[in-house]
């Protein structure tokens, strides 16, 4: 969006004026379940019996519910001040020696600053290192500082590297051990505080490396990915009102992609196929799945709900995700249009 | 101790690591030559006087760890671990070939001995972090040595690793920089000044030497004073180094970060490095 710094907004006293949503802002509705800080008491769940089990921070425990194990933890946990170049080496060093590390920063920081040695300290060694990281897409208000709207596509072109991208508190607690369990990388983004749950309601578990599919529908196929499963359900519930039948598809292991499911799905004739993700447009899920169904020769009527090639703004979330088009109004707006040509 | 062949002089190991770099880097015609003749005698000290490690098992637990930054100095280091008998020596023919365990840039999962991949410069220091506090965790009595040189400073991660180094206290690590003021685009000098280094290094709280890097006596004094040291910090050797030492038509070479070398060249240069030996 263009924007003039030099024109004063109009400012209107009497209008509700919705606030910046702070970094630890949770993406959770006011009347939504939720758990508290579900990665930092599932890593210690798992760290009981696993004293390979280090935690790492580049001063941001607290931010990436880290604090929980810091506490439970003290002296496997590492403050590597706020150096995220040091932090993804320390941790690849810490690997090397046979241990198991944690490291948690935001996906900004990740995913732009210590690229590098993300790739060649940690990925082309095939070490053990989890790399936990909150604010994903867009999940902060405070402008492309700390919207890691590019982070999947930089990873997913990273050889050797799972990306997990979890809906909510549920999936996070169960995913956390299967990192654990799996050899090798792994790139988590996550949701943190108090993250809304969800997906114990349709008596859903979490495969590394596995697609489910949370609810069925006979005119439109959701294939999403982080919250926006949660979206994707809501929209789901929305376009009943309509009759109009929605099956929304869980991915949240983004790399390696569970292609013969999201095939099998995609190939149903009839259906209206919608990839949803939190994420840029370029070079994330949506992107993935097209091509890989083009390449197998799979060509449903196919759409994308993704946040725009665009630095974006700073402001409130819920006007954020509606300016973007990812909340639950914009998604089923835009899939009744769809629907309707 | 596990070594062979203490009756050999660190003088000789020095050599013999410039010679099997000078083979080395015939069979390429060109490479990072002057580095590796100038690194040697740091390399001889660390090998063979310093460091305790098995030439049968370089994956050994107890092994002192080497972790070479510098990827483009594995000339150097292929060179010692040719002389350490952890890669036979009849493999220097293969260096930089297709297939090789001997690729032109070092790295870990091509050579038994390199334990990092190295080369995308900085991040040897901070992996040697974790390394060291992983020991630390094992009570381990291993150290990390980690070889980085003075071009290599213009990177931020360095400053990272050297205050999160200082801040943790680990007196296990032993950091080595090869200052030969030479580097891709000029005299690192001049690139960017990163003198002085040794009140930068206390500064960040480290127990700081610096030395002639080809004065052997000196390195083994400042390998001994790093490893006997008590207190509870990082140990840093800044050693100065010559570009091209012992070969003194490639030592006069203004721009030698990058060394061509003429195929009639590099049995002159054996025979000088060989007359030096006697001299």
């Amino acid at each position: 969006m263009k924007r003039n710094k030099y024109q004063r907004p109009v400012i209107d006293l009497g209008a509700e004026r919705l606030k910046t949503s702070a970094m630890i802002a949770s993406i959770a509705g006011a009347d939504q379940r939720t758990k508290p800080a579900p990665f930092g008491h599932a890593l210690i769940e798992v760290a009981k019996n696993r004293p390979d089990i280090v935690g790492l921070t580049a001063d941001l425990a607290k931010y990436t519910d880290l604090h929980v194990f810091r506490d439970a933890y003290p002296d496997r946990f590492y403050q590597m001040g706020m150096a995220e170049q040091l932090l993804m080496a320390t941790a690849a060093g810490m690997a090397r020696e046979g241990f198991t590390p944690f490291a948690t920063t935001y996906a900004v920081f990740a995913a732009r600053r210590a690229y590098d040695f993300i790739c060649l300290a940690i990925a082309e060694e095939e070490l053990n290192v989890k790399i936990v990281c909150a604010l994903p897409g867009l999940t902060t208000g405070y402008g492309p500082s700390h919207q890691a709207t590019e982070d999947v596509a930089i990873f997913r072109g990273l050889p050797n590297m799972t990306i997990i991208d979890p809906c909510d508190a549920h999936e996070i607690e169960q995913a956390v051990p299967a990192i654990a369990a799996h050899k090798g990388p792994v790139y988590m983004r996550l949701l943190r505080g108090n993250v809304p749950l969800i997906l114990d309601e349709y008596g859903y578990t979490f495969e590394l490396g596995k697609a489910k599919i949370i609810r069925d529908g006979g005119d439109v196929l959701i294939i999403s990915s982080g919250f926006m499963t949660m979206r994707a359900l809501e929209t789901a519930k929305a376009l009943e009102k309509d009759r109009i039948k929605a099956a929304v598809l869980h991915v949240p292991t983004i790399k390696p992609l569970d292609v013969e499911t999201i095939r099998r799905e995609a190939a149903k004739t009839g259906r209206l196929v919608v990839v949803a993700e939190n994420h840029t447009i370029v070079g994330g899920l949506g992107e993935a799945v097209a091509a890989d169904l083009l390449r197998n020769g799979i060509t449903p009527n196919f759409h994308q709900i993704a946040l725009p090639d665009e630095f974006l703004d700073a402001g409130a979330l819920p006007t954020l995700h509606d300016r973007y088009g990812i909340s639950t109004e914009a998604m089923t707006k835009r899939v009744k249009q769809w629907l309707s040509r | 101790m596990t070594k062979a062949g203490h009756n050999i002089s660190l003088a000789d190991r020095a050599f013999n690591i410039r010679r099997h770099a000078l083979k080395m880097g015939e069979v390429q015609g060109q490479g990072y030559i002057a580095q590796a003749l100038g690194v040697a005698d740091v390399l001889a000290v660390s090998y063979f006087h310093a460091m305790t490690y098995r030439p049968d098992d370089p994956e050994w637990e107890e092994r002192d760890r080497f972790l070479l930054s510098i990827g483009h100095y594995a000339i150097a280091l292929y060179a010692a671990l040719i002389e350490a008998g952890i890669i036979p020596e009849d493999e220097y023919i293969t260096y930089g070939g297709d297939d090789s365990r001997l690729p032109m840039s070092g790295m870990a999962a091509y050579t038994p001995g390199m334990e990092i991949t190295g080369g995308s410069l900085g991040q040897g220091l901070p992996i040697a972090i974790g390394v060291a506090l992983a020991l630390k965790r094992k009570k381990s009595q291993s150290r990390v040595y980690c070889l980085f040189s003075d071009g290599e400073i213009d990177e931020g991660s360095v400053w990272e690793a050297a205050m999160s180094a200082g801040s943790y206290g680990l007196d296990n690590l032993i950091a080595i920089v090869d200052v030969n003021n030479m580097q891709a685009d000029g005299p690192s000098k001049s690139i960017l000044n990163f003198e002085p280094l040794v009140p930068k290094f206390e500064a960040f709280n480290w127990h700081t030497q610096r030395v002639d890097g080809n004065d052997i006596d000196a390195l083994v004094k400042a390998f001994d004073a790093a490893k006997n040291a008590t207190d509870k910090k990082p140990r840093i050797i800044i050693c100065d180094t010559k570009m091209a030492k012992g070969v003194d038509f490639l030592e006069a070479r203004e721009r030698n970060h990058f060394l061509r070398v003429e195929a009639d060249e590099w049995a002159k240069a054996l025979e000088v490095l060989e007359a030096g030996r006697r001299a």
